[in-house]
């Protein structure tokens, strides 16, 4: 009954009460969407890589190990020399490795040595394998594989040339002009820094450096392509390994071992406690946005007491009425309540519905442009908490009209004049 | 079987001030109608308020329905006013949001005998609900489509009466009821309140300064001429 006397009240204020439900809606899908993104772009961030055991480099830190293999952020200060990279792959204990060799970059975007190896056997996200939009794997010296961003943002397509440039820097003087690359494939987007390298053979990036020295390339021993085909072209080191082992419980043993190298000074990292570890580093300023959205509900649920407060003044006449009828204080409180437990519930309800609807709309451009990978569905436990404190503080908010309902009607005797 | 209303050398007074209200003798039994008349300040307010158990603080008897009211908590006074008294007021008495059956349904959701009572007339709530306010000559039409703040004023009194009346409250008690109406709706007002009350078991008391009510009841009483107790 008071169920229905609420509804009905509420409705009698249509206006005011879409107001206050809107502002709610809002602040709440505000809220939940700024933990859907710190939810998932953790679980992104964590989902760079999987299905690789370790990341072996030369010594160094291994969140720094991490930044320069996975995230091309920054550069290694000193590579793996090949037959140290030869000698790991011939370990009974490891499956597979993917070479990795950094340096290079093409307009802005980073140059990644590599084998076919990384396409068969890197994964990320839930054991996704990358996948291609076009084109295919390396098919010659000179192929060149696309992530996802650089096709759409330089506009390149399968057949065309590329020049990629001696170094890492945005506008490169030293380009490798002579040995130009051409596209064999472009990869789907994927949500991970891959979405902005370029993949070449290693093999290919030995070639473009023949007749370097120090950085520079040495006037008068210009290769040709054709020349370069002639050529034994193993490389001499890579910056970085990814390995896969044949059994996890091998792990730890083949870290300490490597670790612990005397004749080359190596770091292998788990890839998931390093980028725990990075992931610290990062969180801090995805808090302060959970802290502002917190702010943006607060004052939603100040403008729905304000709304409330406001109608009080029209309700006395109300009040007396249920009261002359014999309804007691504390129901008439409840109702009060009622209405209060209606409004929130009702913005969480629109709020989450909004949030789908924004999210359903936005996925495919945020993957596209942020690699932000989003996705629909049911509510996270935080989320769930979220609205249960939603719900709670919009109750809690309730409890001042409700004692205000509780002393009128308590006050009231019975109406004789309007 | 027990009067509606008893009361025995009322008396009420704020505390530091004169009695504003003293009664010796007032007994009602089942359907016998009163009409109290009394010039503003005579203590007519004060009267209700007490009968109905909203004003605490009395001296003197008053029993309600057998029940006496000094020795019931405020939760039974809102029992008690909730099962047993039909509440109709000068005007703005109605729930604005609600429509014209919801409204006049209210007491029956609140007291479980009146529910009861209405089902047993009417077949059911709403059926009582809608026979009452066609025998308050309203038309069906507006019933469920209004809201009451879209009637006139004499349509939304006799929607009061109808709700006063519903689930055959022991005692209905009238404030003013036809001060905002005109002679001609008042007395149509009057003539339909009594030809209902017929029907039910309920005692009517009602409070005017308006004489020319009083020709339609068989007992008057005048408030303000005080004694002291």
């Amino acid at each position: 009954m008071l169920i229905r006397l609420a509804w009905n009240s509420l409705l009698s204020r249509r206006a005011t009460v879409l107001l206050t439900l809107f502002t709610i809606a809002l602040s709440t899908a505000l809220l939940l969407g700024v933990q859907q993104i710190r939810e998932q772009s953790r679980q992104n961030f964590m989902a760079t890589v999987a299905g690789t055991d370790l990341i072996v480099g030369a010594r160094s830190g291994p969140v720094q190990l991490l930044l320069y293999s996975l995230f091309h952020i920054g550069s290694a200060t000193s590579n793996i020399r090949w037959n140290s990279h030869e000698a790991l792959a011939a370990d009974p204990r490891v499956d597979w490795t993917i070479p990795l060799s950094l340096g290079d970059s093409h307009r802005g975007y980073r140059v990644v040595g590599t084998h076919n190896s990384l396409f068969r056997h890197y994964r990320y996200a839930d054991q996704r394998m990358l996948t291609f939009a076009k084109g295919g794997e390396f098919n010659d010296l000179f192929s060149v594989v696309l992530g996802a961003e650089v096709a759409r943002k330089l506009g390149y397509h399968i057949g065309d040339p590329i020049v990629i440039a001696h170094g890492s820097g945005n506008t490169s003087f030293m380009q490798h002009k002579q040995m130009p690359f051409s596209v064999s494939g472009i990869l789907e987007p994927t949500g991970t820094p891959l979405d902005r390298a370029l993949l070449v053979s290693l093999e290919g990036l030995e070639a473009v450096h023949l007749g370097w020295r120090a950085g520079v390339p040495l006037p008068g021993l210009e290769v040709t392509p054709e020349q370069a085909r002639q050529r034994n072209l193993t490389p001499r080191e890579v910056t970085a390994v990814l390995v896969g082992l044949k059994s996890r419980l091998q792990t730890f043993h083949l870290q300490r071992e490597l670790n612990s190298r005397r004749d080359e000074p190596l770091t292998a990292v788990l890839p998931g406690v390093a980028l725990q570890e990075l992931w610290q580093l990062v969180g801090v300023a995805e808090n302060a946005l959970l802290a502002v959205s917190g702010a943006a509900l607060l004052i939603g649920l100040a403008g729905m007491l304000a709304v409330l407060l406001a109608g009080m003044q029209q309700r006395h006449h109300e009040i007396a009425v249920l009261r002359a009828l014999g309804c007691a204080p504390f129901r008439i409180a409840l109702l009060l309540l009622l209405e209060s437990l209606l409004l929130t519930l009702g913005g969480i309800l629109i709020g989450t519905l909004l949030l789908q609807a924004g999210l359903a709309l936005l996925q495919t451009p945020l993957l596209e442009r942020f690699g932000l990978l989003l996705s629909l569905g049911t509510l996270s436990p935080v989320q769930w908490q979220l609205c249960a404190l939603i719900l709670l503080l919009g109750l809690l908010s309730g409890l001042l009209p409700a004692l205000m309902a509780w002393r009128m009607a308590s006050a009231r005797r019975l109406i004789r004049r309007n | 079987m027990s009067p509606v209303l008893r009361l025995e050398s009322l008396c009420f007074a704020w505390p530091g001030s004169e009695p504003v209200l003293q009664l010796d003798r007032l007994e009602l039994k089942a359907g016998e109608h009163l009409f109290i008349q009394g010039p503003s300040g005579s203590g007519k307010t004060t009267l209700l308020n007490l009968i109905t158990g909203l004003q605490p603080g009395y001296n003197g008897t008053l029993d309600v329905a057998g029940q006496a009211l000094a020795g019931l908590s405020s939760r039974a006074l809102d029992r008690l006013r909730a099962d047993h008294i039909g509440l109709l007021f000068q005007q703005f008495n109605l729930l604005p949001y609600l429509n014209l059956i919801d409204n006049v349904c209210l007491p029956c959701k609140l007291s479980r005998e009146r529910r009861d009572a209405a089902t047993r007339s009417g077949g059911s709530v709403e059926q009582e609900a809608e026979r009452l306010l066609t025998r308050l000559q309203l038309d069906p039409a507006l019933f469920r489509q209004r809201r009451v703040a879209e009637l006139s004023i004499g349509q939304q009194q006799r929607v009061a009466a109808a709700r006063a009346l519903i689930g055959g409250p022991t005692l209905i008690i009238a404030d003013e009821p036809t001060s905002a109406l005109d002679a001609v709706t008042r007395d149509h007002f009057m003539r339909l309140l009594f030809e209902e009350l017929e029907q039910s078991d309920s005692t009517l008391l009602m409070v005017s300064h308006d004489p020319s009510l009083a020709p339609h009841f068989p007992r008057q009483l005048h408030l303000g001429d005080t004694v002291s107790c």
